[in-house]
Order: structure tokens, then sequence, then C-alpha cells
């Protein structure tokens, strides 16, 4: 594994500024889209942070930014269709306004990627190993043997069978979970310190998804990354994330531990959520207490706080503030938890009305 | 169609425990196999095999209630849900509706059950015709079967669009005016058009977001006790199949290996297959309270119904699997208020318990060896 000691040896100004402020860093990012209906608002003042070795898990549904933030982390966005303000840092490197050929240089190598659909996000037309080499080859000096050499051993790693034979499949002659896992074993090839995982597991089988879970876990075990674990699925989140992050409407509206926001959310979009979910072992004479309405739309978010028109709690704010100011993201009442809502005491309304609805 | 009801009430018999009304149940499927063929390359095209894609179901849903049919991705729950809607021709197998076999019948013979079997399907995006009004697709099942004149065909959808919960002045727009969840709707109201007494629902909320999907639940379930509607609920989504389901089966391969009632299953499921698939089922709740827990874990993927595995054919899989289970199919017998197939059937609670259970007993049967056979 000589290659991996390589990989970790590159950057020496990554490891110095990040023994100061956490691998990854997003602050005040702000994404919109100009189009002829007018700007879309994807994402508005979003900041968070991973360190090496956590995994922070971003949930929300579909058009609440969640994606959009992390392709943005990668520099995925057309520049001339995007206006993006804010600044995001890998390693201490600046994203945001970096040219093509500084990204490049970060994507595959600092930071990967894996995404929701490995059939679409493959290339039918090569072999699963000759993509493997290619972001190998990329990134490191070595011929063509020692690249075949590495894909085979990442292909092992992340538990394809016979791995010196499959390298030479073409991605339609894997299973669905085997094609995620070449994915994972594409990503994690130039050890990358930093792991953004877009729904890797919502177009999977439970089973599979158990072990994909499993195995994003091990490989960040093994490289010590920092992992960004997008989902809708809370069943997800609870399963691997270290720190969650709920997105509505482009703005982080809550975030906290991972215990911490399952057993003491303090915003109501999140109660919403966690009443919304049926699980195999609630009550089934209850019925599910689903979010009325539907997502806000970008193109003219709500005034106020995005998730007011669909907030059963609104009218205990006074002066209708929800509909009319913006709740500053602000510390909630446990240690670590930031919560964006006008609610002067959340925990008490979700201890004496929502708890025995949500648990 | 006299003869089969003595062999529809036998069988009947060691089902006692169901609730049953008339003593027919509404949908009685037996041995129920679809094949499809693989066709060689070249000019012949010659079968060169077949896709077992249903291979010997059966199960009884009755009037007014549910039943869910769990499973991944090809083990041929969508397939079944299909040939019950007659969408597909069965291969063999007898489909008795009210206790009228109408799994040969041809297209005219079978209109009339057509009205009585409806389908929601799981992509509200492709299953609507972009280019029709929401009026048209709702009213078109109406027009085809006459049953409402065509001058009370609109208050009749509007009537169906405000049972569903959308707007009734919209039967006027296109479905791309609408959201996921409210396409949804429309194609539960095409559904509902012709007043079914069984809905197969293939999937129904899996492509929505989280917070609509409760609210599609729910409005299965208020129209199901309105008008008194049995459910085939096809899902892979195993809380929600517990949530709305009483009676549940799970298959594997295109075959039933276990089903009873919510509780069974869930609790103290028989099959290794259903305990993996419980156990590998995240759950926010245990995860909030105790932890996350000990998980079995299956290996592999499933295999080809093409060249389903001898005997067994879960045992390529499991943790439990002998020489027995590579010769012998295990047939499926009644254990304790449920039918299992497995030689080696046994309780295991995998939900529900406290973390320090469930790694005992994950360290109980620690994988033993498998017998690669055959």
């Amino acid at each position: 594994m000589t290659e991996v000691l390589e990989g970790t040896q590159q950057g020496p100004q990554a490891r110095s500024s990040s023994d100061t402020e956490p691998f990854l860093v997003v602050e005040d990012l702000t994404v919109q889209f100009p189009t002829h209906d007018g700007l879309v608002q994807a994402v508005s003042d979003l900041s968070y942070s991973v360190g090496l070795g956590e995994t922070l898990g971003i949930v929300g549904e579909s058009g609440s930014g969640k994606s959009v933030s992390s392709m943005a982390v990668l520099g995925l966005h057309d520049e001339k269709r995007t206006r993006m303000a804010g600044s995001i840092r890998i390693g201490g490197k600046e994203v945001v306004g970096a040219g093509d050929h500084t990204m490049r240089k970060i994507r595959g190598n600092d930071a990967a990627m894996i995404f929701q659909d490995p059939l679409t996000a493959l290339h039918p037309f090569y072999t699963i190993g000759a993509q493997i080499v290619e972001a190998y080859r990329l990134h490191n000096e070595g011929n063509k043997r020692t690249a075949k050499r590495r894909a085979v051993e990442m292909l092992d790693l992340v538990g394809i069978p016979q791995p010196d034979r499959r390298v030479d499949d073409f991605p339609h002659q894997f299973s669905g979970g085997m094609r995620q896992r070449a994915m994972i074993a594409m990503a994690m090839v130039n050890n990358p310190k930093l792991l953004i995982a877009d729904e890797p597991t919502t177009a999977l089988d439970v089973t599979v998804q158990a072990q994909i879970l499993d195995l994003i876990q091990k490989m960040q075990k093994e490289f010590g990354s920092a992992v960004v674990m997008i989902t809708h699925d809370l069943g997800v989140i609870a399963e691997i994330a270290d720190e969650v992050l709920v997105m509505y409407g482009g703005r982080a509206v809550e975030k906290g531990s991972c215990k911490q926001i399952l057993t003491h959310p303090e915003m109501p979009y999140t109660w919403g959520l966690l009443g919304s979910i049926a699980d195999v072992t609630g009550d089934t004479s209850k019925p599910l207490v689903p979010i009325p309405g539907t997502p806000p739309s970008l193109l003219n978010p709500p005034t106020g706080c995005a998730f007011h028109p669909r907030c059963v709690h609104k009218d205990k704010v006074p002066d209708g503030r929800c509909n009319s100011e913006l709740p500053e993201l602000r510390p909630g009442i446990y240690a670590n938890h930031l919560t964006r809502c006008h609610l002067p005491d959340p925990d008490a309304i979700y201890e004496s009305e929502v708890k025995e609805v949500v648990m | 169609m006299s003869a089969p009801h003595d062999a529809v009430a036998d069988s009947r018999a060691e089902d006692a425990a169901a609730p049953e009304l008339s003593g027919v149940p509404l949908l009685e499927v037996k041995d129920l196999v679809k094949y499809f063929p693989v066709k060689s390359s070249g000019v012949l095209r010659r079968t060169i095999g077949q896709v077992q894609a249903v291979d010997g179901v059966s199960f009884t849903v009755d009037k007014g209630s549910s039943l869910g049919l769990v499973g991944e991705s090809g083990c041929g729950k969508t397939t079944t849900g299909r040939v019950i809607t007659r969408l597909y021709d069965p291969t063999s197998g007898t489909i008795m509706f009210e206790g009228n076999e109408i799994g040969q019948l041809n297209r005219k013979q079978m209109m009339p059950y057509r009205r009585q079997i409806q389908l929601i399907f799981q992509d509200p995006y492709s299953s609507l015709n972009p280019r029709h009004t929401v009026g048209t697709i709702v009213g078109t099942p109406m027009q085809v079967h006459q049953t409402v004149p065509k001058n009370k065909m609109l208050t009749r959808v509007q009537e169906l669009l405000e049972t569903v919960g959308l707007n009734p002045e919209h039967y006027n727009r296109y479905p791309s005016e609408f959201s996921g969840g409210q396409r949804q709707r429309i194609g539960i109201a095409r559904a509902l058009a012709l007043n079914p007494k069984l809905i197969v629902a293939d999937e129904p909320v899996s492509a929505l977001d989280v917070s609509i999907q409760a609210q599609v639940v729910n409005l299965l379930q208020d129209l199901q006790k309105q008008f008194d509607i049995a459910f085939l609920f096809i899902a892979h989504d195993l809380a929600i199949v517990r949530h709305f389901c009483p009676r549940i089966a799970v298959m594997y391969l295109g075959k039933i290996v276990e089903v009873g009632d919510r509780d069974s299953i869930y609790l103290t499921p028989h099959h290794p297959y259903t305990q993996a698939l419980l156990s590998s089922a995240p759950d926010v709740r245990q995860a909030a309270i105790g932890g996350r827990r000990e998980r079995i874990r299956l290996e592999g993927d499933v295999p080809s119904p093409v060249n389903p595995p001898s005997g067994c054919r879960f045992r390529t899989r499991c943790w439990k699997a002998q020489e027995i289970c590579a010769q012998e199919e295990p047939p499926l017998l009644q254990i304790g208020g449920r039918e299992v197939a497995c030689h080696f059937a046994e309780a295991m609670q995998v939900v529900a318990a406290t973390e320090g259970d469930i790694a005992a007993q994950v360290e109980d049967d620690d994988r033993a060896p498998k017998l690669e056979v055959g």
C-alpha cells in the first residue's frame, strides 16, 4: 500500500491548516440559479463543518438544497449558470471561485463523491477497471499496470468477489449493490480525506443498503476520512451519522448531534419528519402524522420562516413573527444544538405535545 | 363455478384466525406461476430459458382487508400484482376473485372484473399521461366501462378529486402542474373511479418524500375504511407495510417464504430471510433510545431467477443452510400462527428488543460455515 502513503503525504499545506480548522468548512454558502422564471434560491446562508473521521448527515426533502450544496463543495455547478457566494474550504483550500485547474486537482484526490444511481454515474462503455484506473492515474504517477493492480486491490477492499476477474467487467454485468461498491472503490482509490455520499442507498434494497452503510463506515475507519451523508431517510441517518443537519427550503433549520436530533428535536419541521415516518416497532393503530402541505418553491420562498405555511405551531409565536421575520439559527437548549425557530420554549412543547406522537 | 368452493373452504380452515365474512375470500391465489421466456439472439429467437419471476405463490385477501407483499427487488412482488390485475397472463395457477376463476378469462370476459380490481402505480410521473387533463385521466375508466352517463361525468370526477383531497376545480389542469404527492392522489382517484373491491397498490409511496408519504398512506387508510376496499399492498419499505397491513407475506425469488399476521411476522419472525430483512431495516426510534442495533448481514445479492438455486432458494445466502436445504424444497408449513417455508424455522426476535438481547442472539448462531452443494 505504498500508494496510500504517498496519498497521505500529498499536500503538506492542507495538513498544517487542517490542524487548526476542520477538514471541510462551509461558511455562509449561497447558491442561486438564474432561470427564465426568476432566481432559484437553492441554498441560502448555509454553514457547517466536518472534521476527519466524523460523519455529518444532511437530511431534507427533495428541493431542500442538500444535493446542491454538496455539489458546490466539489465545484460541480456550471459557473456561467450559477451564482455562488460564501466560502467552502477543503483542507484549507478555497473552493468557491477556484478555477477548473485547481478543482480538478481537489476533485477525486482530496474529496470524492458517491452518487445515488450507480448505473448512470458509471460509464456504460468502459469496464469498471478502466474507470477506476482513470481516476487513479489522474492523480498519481505510475504505469497502467500499477494502476490496474490498485484497482483490483480497491475492488477487493470493497468486497467484490474475484476482483481480478470482475475488474474487466462492464457496469451492466454488476448487480445494483456491486455497482455501488464499485463506485465507492472508485471514489476511495486516491484515498480522499472527504467523501460525500449523495443518497448512496436510496436505489438499493434494505439488505444491500445495510451492506453499503457498513462498507462506508469501514472505509471511513480505514482511511480516516470525513464523510458527508446526504439522505432523506432518517433511518440511514440514525444508523451512521455523528452530527445531523436538517435542511428546509435551502437553509439549515436544525443542527446537533444525531442522538439529540432524534430524541430532543427543537424545530417543528424535524418533529414533523419524525412523526411522519412509520417504523418497524411503532403502534400501528395510530395514524401517521404527516406534515400538511407541500415543500416550498425556491423561486419565491415564503416570507419569514420558510416552514411557516406548513407549521402547526406558528400560532404560539406572538405577532405573527413567523410569516414576517426569518428566525436566526440560534443555540438551542442543549449544548451544540442549533435551531432556526421563533418558538420561545420548543423543548417544553416537544415534551408536552409532540413527543407521544413522534415516539 | 361451484366445485372449487369446497377446496376453498378446506384451505381456509387452517387459516381460521383471519377474519372471514362470507366464507369465500375476496381474492384467492393458488399456486400462481409466471415465467417469462428468455429468447436467444439471432433470427430464430428460440426460447433458451425461463425467468421464474413468480413460482407457486398462494395467498388470500379478505374483503376490506389488506395483505402486504414485501421482498427485495426482483423477488416477483410486482409481477404477482400485475398477474392478479391480468396485465400479464399467468403461466399456471388459479386466481379466484369472489369465487370465480379469472386467470384464464379473455379480454371481453375480463371486463366486468377489471372494474373491481384496480391498480395504483409506483411512479406518479410516468403513470399519468402528460397530455391529458386530470379530468380526462380520472374520467377515462368510467367512459370505457360506461358506468356514468356523459352529462354526470364532470360531477363524478370532481367528487373523486375531492375524495382524494384535491381541489375539484383543478380538473382542467395537466399532471405537470401538480407535485409528486398530488399526482399520486390523481392516480388514486383514477383507481377509485369504478368503485373497485380490490386495489393492487404497487409501491404507492416509495417515490414520494417522507412527509408526503404519510399523507398518502393516511389517505389510503381512510379510503379503505370509507369504501371497504381490500388492498394488496406491495412495497419494499417494511415499516410502511407493517403500518398498513394486518397480514403480511414475505417473498424471496418468486416464492412466499413466510406469511402471517403483522405481529407474528415482525415480533417473532421464523424464516431466516424475514429475520435478516427485518434486521437490516434502519430503525430511527431504536437508534434514538438504545443506540444502534447489532444486525444480521446477508452476503451477496439475490440469485438470478433464470437459474434459481435447487431446494430452498434462500440457501445460498442463509447462515443456517445444511445439505437438506439444497436437496429438498421446504414446504410452506403452519408454525405457531404463521406459515413458514424453512427446514430450520425457529423464532428469533430481531426488532423491539433491547440491544443486549440482539447482540447475544447474533453471537449464538454466528454464521456456521456454508455448505455449498450443487
